[in-house]
């Protein structure tokens, strides 16, 4: 299986203060990759860092086998990289409508804009019903789904996920799981997902990236995070 | 990403949801309004309001047509800063210098061409077109700036601006001639309308000309794609980054957009007396520019409206006071000096306690409430 994502030896931090420290992992092509570790691991860190709003220190990232280093976050989208940020990266001022078309406001082929439009409109009913309301009028899982929503309009191959459950509900962060679940097996889309609750996350993943300090600890197949007590025991807490 | 739509994805669906009629509807509701009628729309408003003016303008007295020609003017500027700062929410304290930029390159282009003894109709829309130009290139150097700078900061740097007007001329008197300013020969009216057409009328012509223009085209940018990147940029950058908007280019667009706005408003401003002078032009214009959007409604086109309206009548009002009330000489003075600042101070306050939204946000809750109020006659 190829991968989509090669990350290799990649530090990066915030001016002088140093998070990630030689983070080396690959994210195969079509599987749900969990992040996964205590606070202050340098998960959200990592991410940003993937998506270019940070700049790495050192290290390389390599996104369908092309070097990321200087590309710009706005051409990341194009090229279909999508990150959805923790605070759900909706524009509060803008419509449910708005915010969508935003997804896709520099996609040339506005047909199929449009179509990926309804897609997601079929895919969340809430939203549907709420196209007029403006961003700041939606509950927390309704803008957890636009965030969603305006990523996969770019129609993405890899999505960058920031604790897409953080303030929802069990039973609807338990949907959007399995909905990220059902997007990757139907069509392909690669996920990235950033998780503290460590349960759900790797109800869904394939694999397990733990982090801890700054560092990959482990990088293994979920099933086996998921089984061995010991492991969960030393890294993960539970 | 496939349309499957598995039973166990997100519902959260109240007792309520109307989501029978949704599956009645394939189009889904309000997918209608993305259309190629919105510049047709706005054309044929425009027409109509520029109808309603000129007649108006053949009723008026020249005074009166020359304070219309002024809301003209001033409708170029504010429309464009509206947009600005209200919908990229950049703070700029220096549009009444990007006005003095498009008023200067108007008195010098048709400075040297009438040294030339070159003449012809073509000149004044030619300048007018060079002062927004000009400015937009002025605006560029800005916006450049800007685009690195946020919100106090910004304002900083663009309220030093707009001090450096009455500096560089003087400096430069070779060129702007200091404090004197520049005169050029004046507009007239083309033979074609008669001998004896009221000039004034012909200049509130021309600067409603240049306004409906600055207005549509304004309609039409915020309506459009680059208005929705606007607003996403102005209230979350780094979401509008992550859904693919060039953030820097984008408010350095706005920025020059809005200066060529200025520009054109600036010099047909000029033309409107056939002067400039840095007095015109002092820091008191660029604060004036930003309390008249504020209290028309801050981001909204029409708002920008009443704020032309209110700087035209709010500058006249103390000439008007000192006129109808014989006051004594000294007060008079002082009045004619102050007033208008301090109506408009005064205006902004109350303004903002009774109406955040400014004038256009009262009206439109005032129309709301109509509305509200008609559909059910019995509350």
């Amino acid at each position: 299986m190829t991968a989509i994502l090669e990350v290799d030896e990649l530090s990066s931090g915030y001016g002088p203060v140093p998070v990630l420290r030689d983070v080396t992992f690959e994210v195969p092509t079509g599987t749900v990759t969990a992040i996964l570790g205590a606070n202050g691991a340098g998960k959200t860190t990592l991410l940003r860092t993937l998506s270019g709003l940070l700049r790495p220190t050192t290290g390389r990232v390599r996104f369908d086998g092309e070097d990321l280093r200087g590309v710009p976050v706005e051409r990341l989208v194009r090229r279909g990289l999508a990150h959805v940020p923790e605070g759900r990266g909706v524009v509060a001022e803008l419509t449910v409508e708005e915010n969508l078309r935003l997804g896709g406001l520099w996609r040339r082929d506005r047909a199929d804009a449009r179509r990926a439009q309804d897609e997601v409109y079929q895919l969340f009913d809430p939203l549907a019903r709420r196209r007029r309301h403006a961003g700041h009028q939606l509950s927390g899982g309704e803008r957890q789904m636009l965030a969603l929503g305006r990523a996969l309009i770019a129609r993405p191959r890899l999505l960058l996920l920031d604790e897409p459950s953080l303030g929802l509900a069990p039973r609807v962060s338990g949907q959007i799981m399995t909905l990220l679940r059902q997007l990757c097996d139907g069509s392909g889309l690669t996920v990235l997902l950033v998780e503290q609750n460590v349960r759900s996350a790797l109800g869904i993943a394939d694999q397990g990236v733990v982090m801890s300090l700054g560092r990959v600890v482990m990088a293994t197949p979920a099933a086996q995070l998921r089984d061995d007590e010991q492991l969960r025991h030393a890294y993960l807490g539970f | 990403m496939t349309a499957t739509r598995p039973s166990e994805v997100p519902t959260e669906r109240p007792p309520a949801a109307p989501s029978a009629l949704r599956r009645l509807l394939p189009g889904a509701p309000g997918s209608g309004t993305v259309g190629g009628s919105t510049l047709l729309r706005h054309l044929i408003v425009a027409v109509l309001a520029g109808t309603a003016v000129v007649l108006l303008t053949n009723q008026l007295p020249p005074y009166q047509n020359l304070q219309v020609a002024r809301v003209g003017a001033f409708l170029c500027v504010t429309a464009g800063y509206t947009v600005l700062v209200g919908l990229n929410g950049q703070l700029s304290l220096g549009h009444g210098a990007l006005m003095a930029t498009g008023a200067y390159t108007v008195a010098l282009v048709q400075q040297a061409l009438a040294d030339r003894a070159v003449q012809g109709r073509w000149i004044l829309p030619l300048s007018l077109l060079l002062a927004a130009g000009v400015t937009a290139a002025v605006g560029l150097a800005i916006g450049l700036a800007a685009a690195r700078l946020r919100g106090p900061y910004l304002a900083g740097v663009t309220l030093a601006v707009a001090t450096l007007v009455p500096a560089i001329t003087t400096i430069f008197t070779d060129v702007f001639n200091g404090e004197q300013g520049l005169r050029f020969p004046a507009e007239t009216p083309p033979a074609s309308l008669g001998a004896y057409f009221q000039p004034e009328r012909w200049l509130a012509w021309v600067a409603l000309l240049a306004a409906l223009v600055t207005m549509v085209l304004m309609a039409n940018l915020v309506r459009s794609r680059f208005g929705r990147s606007l607003r996403a940029v102005r209230d979350d950058e780094v979401a509008a980054r992550l859904a693919g908007i060039p953030v820097a280019r984008t408010q350095v667009l706005a920025f020059v957009v809005s200066a060529a706005c200025a520009g054109l408003g600036g010099g047909v401003y000029a033309v409107l007396t056939g002067t400039v002078a840095p007095g015109k032009f002092a820091l008191e214009l660029s604060l004036f520019l930003l309390m008249a959007i504020v209290i028309g409604g801050l981001g909204s086109l029409a708002g920008a409206v009443w704020g032309a309206v209110l700087l035209v009548a709010l500058q006249d009002l103390p000439s008007l006071l000192t006129e109808t009330f014989t006051l004594p000489s000294g007060l008079a003075r002082r009045l004619e000096g102050n007033l208008a600042l301090a109506v408009f101070g005064l205006t902004l306050v109350v303004v903002m306690l009774a109406a955040p939204g400014g004038l256009q946000g009262a009206a439109r809750d005032l129309l709301a409430r109509l509305g509200a109020r008609r559909r059910h006659p019995s509350r």
